[in-house]
């Protein structure tokens, strides 16, 4: 923002104020030139994310760089948390990437990314540190796959996975005259239980699902991906590597939505559009009776247990979950979405074999136990899943853990954020009325083609 | 006689510098990066390739490119030539014919709007607007269901906005511009006879014409870049309703990260900066009538 100034005298300030700041500028430099009193030691940057809501993971950093720097004296571990968002912490880990200088030892990293970053070069491969790892044959096989690329090498360790489902109120259900424990067996069930909620009490959201740009990836993984991995079709052709157009059951998913959201049965368009509507469900409807149902991640409870974000005491007896049907009930019966996050070494890190033993150190038993239970995430390392603790830290464990088995991925391309908008923008345009399901699903066919070319692109 | 000269041009040649260094530089990176299909993450983070005008090309085939391009003309059109400009010389006029104390009391309200640091308005603005925000509590108070404004009128909103944050600049300008008008000239037409408007259009105005062109010229060059606020209000939403050419270069570079059509995008961006400003400067070099 410029000031009024009176522009004549511009160039005289100017001058004079460079004149000023060359001169600053050379006693910074002569100060600068005195060394540094602990050259000989070693600095690890670790980078990952923080938010209000989530603080799980800075305890498990905090208590590994301690663990860490007792056991190697020379070796300071820097943290740097990001405050952001999902989709900013992705960017600014990306930004901080392109140079040796700002580029972290150790991160943490989407799966989903895992593979373009990977073709980025901005992560190391470990195979050869994970042979050495005793720890490592804890971890499951879906979960060694999450940080595996094309070529079969393994970049990145995870954390914990997570599942999507439907989870509801149970007293909103009793009082609409819904017997319990509710089940849907197929999408036509899911809306004659949220009419009922909404002729007992037309106050009450009954079957919410995010849709639009504001929930960003919320939208797709905890909403459309339930409802079209539930039809016969897929976002992505995993076999021929190309991606689905002109499929019906993406159709057929949106009209859904359509219905959905012109009946009421949802919040309003402009609360789905806004970015926030997240916190409401998890801080306001839910515990105060106003929600139905939704489909939300298996790190639900992470908001409500203690010490969580929205405290809620009640919400172990009061809230239920089911599995997302498939469209009419055909097997598996059940459709869940998953993703999870991993820890990696910087390919551009100065102490590489220092780095991975900070990784190990924040993903041993005891950290990972910590990490999982606090934020609710299903546990990829055997011992974790079988220790009594990690069971019995919320009633819906078993439930979440069992819908591994109809679980889906999401197709994790260079070309997968785009898609995924085009898939946000069709939800959008439906929802608010501005197209119907076939136009919107033209659109998104006319995108994808756009995006990745003729070749890549499957007609179903 | 040309040594003079050449010491005289030393102490300014740091500030030279710095201003390669931090504003040309960038610019210079993003107008190269513009060419290259570099991207935050993928195969085209480590090694960008040549495109050439591949990105521009792309700009006419997306949708939402001329809705950016036409939404950035109409924001700043309508917030700041309009808005900003007009709001803030009526202000101004209105101040030189008020008392100390009410001209110091709006001096001051509406200065307050342009002090505030961006980030800290554009949540004011949001507050404001929101849908159980102070606006439509207010109309609420009447009877009246006021509208979710962020959500339905989108443009409206942020131009609003804008302009209520920017109209200081231009009373501030025109203040100072009008304290220059001499007096006898206004009077002598007083005693011709000339009307209040007749004033205002053919003595007035035409003697801070210079004010007026280097105001409009700041205005539209802040205008085209304002993102916070909009970032802050509506992101741009919905769908893509107050996406103005600074939020698509934003979206594109980091949000898909897609930094060679977003630097396009900032490109054009640049460029239309330009064609602003030199539409100014001939305004302001042609001759006074």
């Amino acid at each position: 923002m410029g000031r009024p100034m009176k522009l004549a005298g511009l160039n005289r300030v100017a001058a004079k104020f460079a004149a000023i700041a060359s001169l600053a500028a050379v006693v910074v430099a002569a100060s600068s030139c005195s060394p540094t009193p602990d050259a000989g030691n070693k600095t690890l940057k670790v980078v990952y994310q923080k938010t209000d809501a989530f603080t799980a993971l800075d305890a498990v950093m905090q208590d590994a760089k301690k663990e860490f720097e007792a056991a190697n004296s020379g070796v300071a571990v820097e943290l740097q948390p990001i405050q952001a968002n999902d989709d900013d912490y992705g960017t600014k880990l990306a930004l901080a990437q392109r140079s040796g200088d700002t580029a972290p030892d150790v991160f943490y990293e989407d799966t989903f990314k895992v593979r373009s970053d990977v073709d980025a070069g901005y992560l190391l491969k470990l195979d050869g540190y994970l042979e050495k790892w005793a720890d490592w044959s804890q971890f499951n096989e879906a979960a060694k796959a999450a940080g595996r690329v094309d070529d079969g090498s393994i970049y990145a360790v995870p954390l914990g996975t997570d599942t999507r489902a439907i989870w509801y109120n149970k007293k909103v259900l009793q009082k609409a005259g819904i017997s319990l424990p509710w089940q849907p067996k197929s999408w036509e069930e899911i809306l004659t239980t949220a009419r009922a909620v909404k002729a007992s009490d037309p106050n009450v959201i009954a079957f919410n699902m995010y849709a639009g740009k504001g929930t960003g990836e919320g939208t797709v993984m905890q909403g459309f991906y339930e409802l079209l991995y539930g039809t016969d079709s897929t976002l992505y052709d995993e076999d021929s590597k190309k991606w689905v157009v002109g499929s019906q059951g993406l159709t057929d998913s949106l009209a859904f939505l359509k219905t959905l959201y012109d009946e009421k049965l949802a919040v309003s368009p402009a609360e789905a559009l806004d970015a926030n509507v997240w916190k409401k469900v998890f801080g306001e409807w839910f515990p105060q009776g106003k929600l139905a149902a939704t489909v939300e991640g298996s790190y639900t409870p992470s908001f409500w247990q203690k010490g969580g974000t929205y405290e809620w005491p009640g919400y172990e007896q009061d809230m239920g979950v089911a599995m997302f049907p498939t469209r009419n009930g055909q097997e598996p019966g059940g459709v869940s979405m998953s993703g999870g996050w991993t820890l990696a070494v910087g390919a551009k890190s100065k102490n590489p074999d220092l780095a991975f033993q900070f990784l190990t150190t924040a993903l041993n038993k005891k950290n990972a136990l910590a990490y999982d239970i606090n934020n609710s995430q299903i546990a990829v390392r055997n011992d974790v899943a079988a220790d009594a603790d990690y069971l019995a830290a919320n009633p819906f464990v078993k439930d979440v853990s069992d819908l591994v088995a109809v679980t889906h991925y999401r197709p994790a391309t260079a070309d997968y954020p785009r898609i995924s908008t085009a898939v946000q923008v069709a939800t959008e345009s439906v929802i608010t009325g501005k197209q119907s399901p076939e136009d919107a699903a033209a659109e998104y066919d006319a995108t994808v083609r756009k995006l990745v070319g003729e070749d890549k692109v499957l007609e179903k | 006689m040309t040594i003079r000269r050449a010491m005289r041009l030393l102490p300014v040649i740091p500030s030279i510098l710095l201003l390669l260094l931090f504003l040309l530089a960038p610019v210079a990176w993003s107008f190269y990066a513009s060419f290259t299909d570099a991207g935050l993450t993928g195969k085209a983070a480590k090694d960008p390739q040549w495109v050439g005008a591949e990105n521009y090309l792309r700009m006419f085939s997306d949708d939402s490119f001329p809705l950016s391009a036409w939404l950035t003309l109409v924001f700043v059109a309508a917030s700041a030539v309009l808005g900003q400009n007009i709001l803030g010389l009526l202000i101004a006029l209105l101040m030189t014919r008020s008392g100390t104390v009410v001209s110091s009391l709006v001096g001051t309200a509406v200065v307050a709007a342009w002090v505030l640091p961006e980030i800290v308005a554009a949540f004011a603005a949001y507050a404001y607007f929101n849908r159980d925000g102070t606006l439509n509590q207010m109309v609420g108070m009447v009877g009246i269901e006021g509208p979710d404004w962020l959500y339905s009128f989108p443009l409206v909103a942020i131009i609003l906005a804008n302009t209520w944050r920017g109209t200081a600049f231009s009373m501030l300008v025109y203040r100072a511009a009008l304290a220059d008008v001499p007096r006898d000239i206004s009077e002598a037409a007083l005693m011709d006879g000339a009307r209040g408007w007749q004033r205002l259009t053919f003595i007035t105005l035409p003697l801070i014409r210079g004010s007026i062109t280097t105001n409009l010229m700041l205005i539209t060059l802040q205008t085209l870049a304002v993102f916070t606020l909009i970032w802050v209000m509506t992101a741009g939403g919905p769908a893509n309703a107050s996406t103005t050419l600074a939020v698509l270069a934003y979206q594109e570079a980091f949000k898909f990260g897609d930094i060679g059509y977003g630097t396009a995008v900032a490109s054009v961006l640049i460029l239309l900066g330009m064609i602003f400003g030199a539409i100014y400067v001939r305004l302001l070099r042609e001759r006074r009538p």
